[in-house]
C-alpha cells in the first residue's frame, strides 16, 4: 500500500452529462515510469487536469501518497510533489531561461518571501547545473521568447526538474519534435525516471517503444489495458480502438505471425517483393475464401511494418501447438529463399527459445525441404 | 564554467553601471524639477506641471497592475477619487472647533457622519488616503481574482465598479456634499490657506518627491523575483499556479499597491487643483489614465511618467486653442498609438526605419529573426573553433 505513489478509484468526471473518464482505475508505484496511450479524446489529458487539480472528480477519489486530493487548489497540489508539463510547451515567454528556471526552483512561494529574496549564490549554482541538465547553457541569458520549439520543450521539462516534484506529469513531450530531439527528450526522461515516478503521455509509438516499461492504454474514459509495450501491442482490443477494425484473427494466431514477421526481417533485408510472398502464404494460412484472405493481407501489412525482438515475443506463446506452428512457418520464410549466415543464426536462436524436443524440429524441417525440392520458386509462388 | 563565471561577473558589472546612471539620472531631474523648473515657469505653468506630475504617479500605479502583470484596470477613478476625497475631508476640518464644513448645513445635517472623525488628524489622514484606496482594491481584488476572472471581463468589472462608486458619491448630499465635491481652495493647512502660492510651491515639491518615491517603490517591486514573477503571470498565469504559486495574493498585492498609489496621486492632484468631486470617478477620465501608460510605453517605468505629462500639456496646449479639438486629437493618439507603436514612446529606439535614421547600416543588421550570427550556441562553437573571421 506504501508503495503506490498514486491510487484511483473508480473516478469519472462529466462535463454536461459527456463523460470524460467513466470508472476509471489506476495504480502506480514509487519509482515507475508510466507511458499512457490512446487514441484522440480517450481522456488523456483530462486524467491529468484531475491529478493536478484543474479539474474536479465528479465521483472517485485520487490519492497521492495516500492523501485524497479532493478540493486541494492546484498550487497547493503542485508544492505536494506534483509536476506537470502542458502539450504546447509553456514557458514565460518575457523572461530569460534563467529566471525562468530560477521562478521554479524556489522553494518558498508566498507572496513575502518572492518579494524579500533575491537568487542567493547557491540559488544560482543550482540553476547553473539544472541549465546544463536541459543543454540550454549557452543561451541561459536570452529571453525564453527567442528560443526553438525543442529547446522550449527542455526548457519546460528543466522547470518541472526544478521543481523537484516526486511524480512527473509529462503531456506528449515530443509532439512537433525532429527524430534528434525526440531522443534528446526520450533520454533526458530516462535518466529522470531514475530518481522520480513519471507519467508519460504520448502519441508518437516510435517514443513510446523508446521509453516504455510499463504501458496503460485509455479509451472512452477507462482503462482498456495495462501491461508491457508488446502485451497491448498484441492485444487484439488495442487494434481495434486504434486502427477502428476488431483484427480478424486471434490474439495467439497474431503472436504467430509477428514471430513469423520477424524471422523475415531476420537478415535486416525485407524486399517489398518478398514481403508480399509471405503476406500471401500468410493470409492463405489463417483464412479460407479469397476474398478474406485479401482483407487479411493488408490487415497484416498494418502489424508487421515494425521490427520487434524474438526474446519478447516466444515466451509469451502458450501452448505446444503453436510453438510448432511459429517453427513451420519461420523455417518456411528462411527457406524461401538461400538461408545466408544471418539468417541462420537468427533461426538457431529461434530454435533455442522455443525449446522444442529435437526429433519434433527435424521432422518438420525434413517435410518442409521436401516440399521445396520438388518444387521449384516459380511455383511455390504460384501455389 | 569558468566562461560562463567570467560573463556573469561581466553582466553583473554591466547592471551595477546601469543602476548608477540611473540613480545619477533620477537625482539629476529631481534636483532640476525642484529647484530649476519653478524660477523658470510662471505660477500657473507650475501648477500644472505640478498637477500633471501627480497624474504621472497613478499612471505608474497603472502600469504595475497592467504593464507588468497584464490586468488592464478601467477602474482607477475610484482609488484616485478616494485618496483626493481622504485629503479634501481633512481640509475641510481645519475649522473652529464645534463647527461643522459649511455644506453640511444646507442640507440640515447637525452631526458629523462617523466616517468624518478620523480624518481630524493629520498623521491619520496621511496613513488613510493611501490605506483606504489599497483596502477597496484589495477586496475588489480579492472577490474578483480569488474567482479567476481575467481579461477583458477584469476589465468590464472595474468599470462598473467604477460606476457604481460613482453614482454613490454622486448621490451623498449629507455625506460628502454628493456631486458637488469638496472644495480645498479656501482651506488653511498649517496656518496658510490651500491656494496660496507658498502653499502650493510646497505641494509641487512634495509631488516631485513623491514621484520618485513611488518610481523607486516600483522600481523595487518589479526588479526581483516578485517583479519577474508579475510578468511570468502576464505570459502563463496556469504555468505560474502549476509551478506552485498561488497567483491570486500576487494579484491582490499589485492590484493593492496600484491602488495605494492612486490615492497618494489623487490627494495631490485635488490640493492642487482646488477640488474633489465624483467626476474623477467618470469613465472618461480612468480611460485617459490608461491612454496616459499606452502613449508613454507600458512594461517600463519611466514610459508612464512621460506619457502622462506629455499628453496632459499636448492636452493644455491644444484646448487653449481649439477648445472642441482635443477629445479627437487624444482618440487620434490612442490610435496611432495602438497601431504603431505598441509600445509606445518607449519603443520609438526600436522601430527600424528610425534605427536606420540615427545608425550606420551594417550587414550584421537582423536579417532572419532571431538573427543567427547572435545565436549563442553559434558563438561558442565558433570561439571553440577559433574562428575570428566575421565575413558572414
Amino acid at each position: 500500500m506504501q508503495n503506490h505513489i498514486l491510487e484511483i478509484d473508480n473516478l469519472t468526471v462529466s462535463f454536461d452529462g459527456f463523460k470524460a473518464l467513466n470508472n476509471l482505475n489506476f495504480t502506480m508505484n514509487t519509482g515507475e515510469l508510466r507511458v499512457i496511450i490512446g487514441p484522440n479524446g480517450a481522456g488523456k489529458t483530462t486524467f491529468l487536469d484531475v491529478i493536478t487539480g484543474k479539474v474536479q472528480p465528479t465521483e472517485g477519489t485520487v490519492r497521492f501518497k495516500g492523501r485524497n486530493l479532493r478540493n486541494i487548489s492546484e498550487h497547493h497540489i503542485s508544492r505536494l510533489g506534483i509536476g506537470r508539463k502542458f502539450q504546447t510547451p509553456r514557458v514565460y515567454l518575457n523572461l530569460s531561461v534563467r529566471d525562468n528556471l530560477d521562478l521554479a526552483w524556489v522553494r518558498r512561494k508566498n507572496v513575502f518571501a518572492t518579494l524579500l529574496t533575491s537568487p542567493k549564490k547557491g540559488d544560482r549554482r543550482t540553476v547553473t547545473g539544472l541549465l546544463e541538465t536541459v543543454g540550454l547553457t549557452a543561451k541561459a541569458d536570452l529571453k525564453a521568447a527567442l528560443l526553438s520549439h525543442g529547446e522550449k520543450q527542455r526548457l519546460e521539462i528543466g522547470m518541472l526538474v526544478a521543481q523537484s516534484p516526486e511524480l512527473l506529469l509529462v503531456d506528449e513531450p515530443v509532439a512537433g519534435l525532429t527524430d534528434e530531439e525526440t531522443e534528446n527528450v526520450g533520454n533526458l526522461l530516462l535518466s529522470l525516471a531514475e530518481h522520480h515516478s513519471i507519467i508519460v503521455i504520448e502519441h508518437d509509438m516510435e517514443f513510446v517503444r523508446q521509453i516504455a516499461r510499463q504501458v496503460t492504454v485509455l479509451h472512452q474514459g477507462s482503462v482498456l489495458c495495462e501491461g508491457s509495450m508488446n502485451q497491448v501491442q498484441n492485444d487484439p482490443r488495442v487494434i481495434e480502438v486504434y486502427l477502428g477494425k476488431a483484427p480478424s484473427v486471434s490474439a495467439e494466431q497474431l503472436l504467430i505471425l509477428r514471430i513469423a514477421a520477424a524471422m523475415a526481417w531476420a537478415d535486416g533485408n525485407f524486399a517489398p517483393e518478398q514481403m508480399q510472398v509471405i503476406l500471401t502464404r500468410l493470409s492463405k494460412q489463417f483464412a479460407s475464401d479469397p476474398e478474406q484472405q485479401a482483407e487479411l493481407k493488408t490487415e497484416l501489412q498494418n502489424y508487421l511494418s515494425q521490427e520487434i525482438a524474438l526474446e519478447a515475443l516466444i515466451p509469451e506463446l502458450s501452448s505446444e501447438s503453436d510453438r510448432l506452428q511459429v517453427l513451420k512457418l519461420s523455417y518456411e520464410i528462411i527457406r524461401s529463399n538461400t538461408i545466408n549466415e544471418y539468417e541462420n543464426r537468427v533461426y538457431q536462436k529461434l530454435l533455442s527459445l522455443l525449446d522444442l524436443p529435437e526429433h519434433q524440429v527435424k521432422s518438420i524441417e525434413a517435410e518442409i525441404e521436401a516440399g521445396f525440392s520438388s518444387l521449384s520458386l516459380d511455383d511455390y509462388l504460384q501455389q | 564554467m569558468v566562461d560562463e563565471a567570467v560573463s556573469r561577473r561581466q553582466l553583473r558589472q554591466q547592471q551595477r553601471r546601469r543602476l548608477i546612471i540611473e540613480g545619477v539620472a533620477i537625482a539629476v531631474i529631481g534636483i532640476f524639477l525642484m529647484a530649476v523648473v519653478p524660477s523658470l515657469l510662471p505660477a500657473f505653468r507650475l501648477k500644472l506641471l505640478g498637477r500633471f506630475l501627480s497624474l504621472a504617479i497613478v499612471a505608474l500605479g497603472i502600469d504595475l497592475i497592467w504593464g507588468y502583470t497584464g490586468l488592464l484596470s478601467l477602474g482607477h477613478g475610484i482609488f484616485f477619487a478616494l485618496g483626493g476625497y481622504s485629503f479634501a475631508m481633512h481640509l475641510k476640518l481645519q475649522i473652529p472647533e464645534g463647527q461643522l464644513p459649511d455644506f453640511f448645513t444646507l442640507y440640515g445635517v447637525d452631526q458629523l457622519p462617523f466616517f468624518w472623525y478620523p480624518y481630524y488628524s493629520f498623521p491619520l489622514t496621511l496613513i488613510l488616503l493611501v490605506l483606504v484606496p489599497a483596502l477597496v482594491a484589495g477586496i475588489l481584488g480579492y472577490l474578483v481574482f480569488r474567482n479567476r476572472i481575467k481579461g477583458v471581463y477584469f476589465s468590464i468589472l472595474t468599470q462598473a465598479a467604477l460606476i457604481v462608486f460613482f453614482n454613490f458619491f454622486n448621490g451623498q448630499q449629507k455625506l460628502i456634499n454628493g456631486t458637488n465635491g469638496l472644495k480645498t481652495d479656501t482651506a488653511e493647512l498649517f496656518g496658510q490657506v490651500v491656494s496660496s502660492p507658498r502653499m502650493q510651491w510646497q505641494f509641487y515639491q512634495i509631488t516631485v518627491v513623491a514621484v520618485i518615491v513611488v518610481y523607486l517603490l516600483c522600481r523595487w517591486l518589479t526588479s526581483g523575483r516578485f517583479g519577474r514573477l508579475l510578468v511570468a503571470i502576464r505570459d502563463d498565469e496556469n504555468r505560474v499556479r502549476f509551478s506552485g504559486y498561488n497567483p491570486t495574493w500576487f494579484k491582490l498585492v499589485v492590484f493593492s499597491v496600484s491602488g495605494g498609489i492612486a490615492g497618494v496621486a489623487g490627494a495631490l492632484y485635488t490640493v492642487q487643483s482646488g477640488i474633489i468631486t465624483p467626476a474623477f470617478m467618470q469613465v472618461p477620465f480612468s480611460i485617459e489614465m490608461v491612454i496616459w501608460v499606452a502613449v508613454g510605453g507600458r512594461g517600463t517605468l519611466v514610459g508612464p511618467i512621460i506619457g502622462a505629462v506629455l499628453v496632459r500639456f499636448a492636452q493644455t496646449l491644444l484646448s487653449e486653442r481649439f477648445p472642441e479639438f482635443w477629445l479627437f486629437f487624444q482618440g487620434a493618439l490612442f490610435l496611432l498609438v495602438v497601431t504603431a507603436l505598441p509600445k509606445g514612446l518607449m519603443g520609438l529606439g526600436e522601430l527600424p526605419w528610425l534605427q536606420g535614421l540615427f545608425s550606420r547600416p551594417s550587414l550584421d543588421r537582423a536579417v532572419s529573426y532571431p538573427r543567427l550570427a547572435v545565436d549563442p550556441d553559434i558563438q561558442q562553437e565558433r570561439e571553440r573553433l577559433g574562428d575570428t573571421s566575421s565575413e558572414l
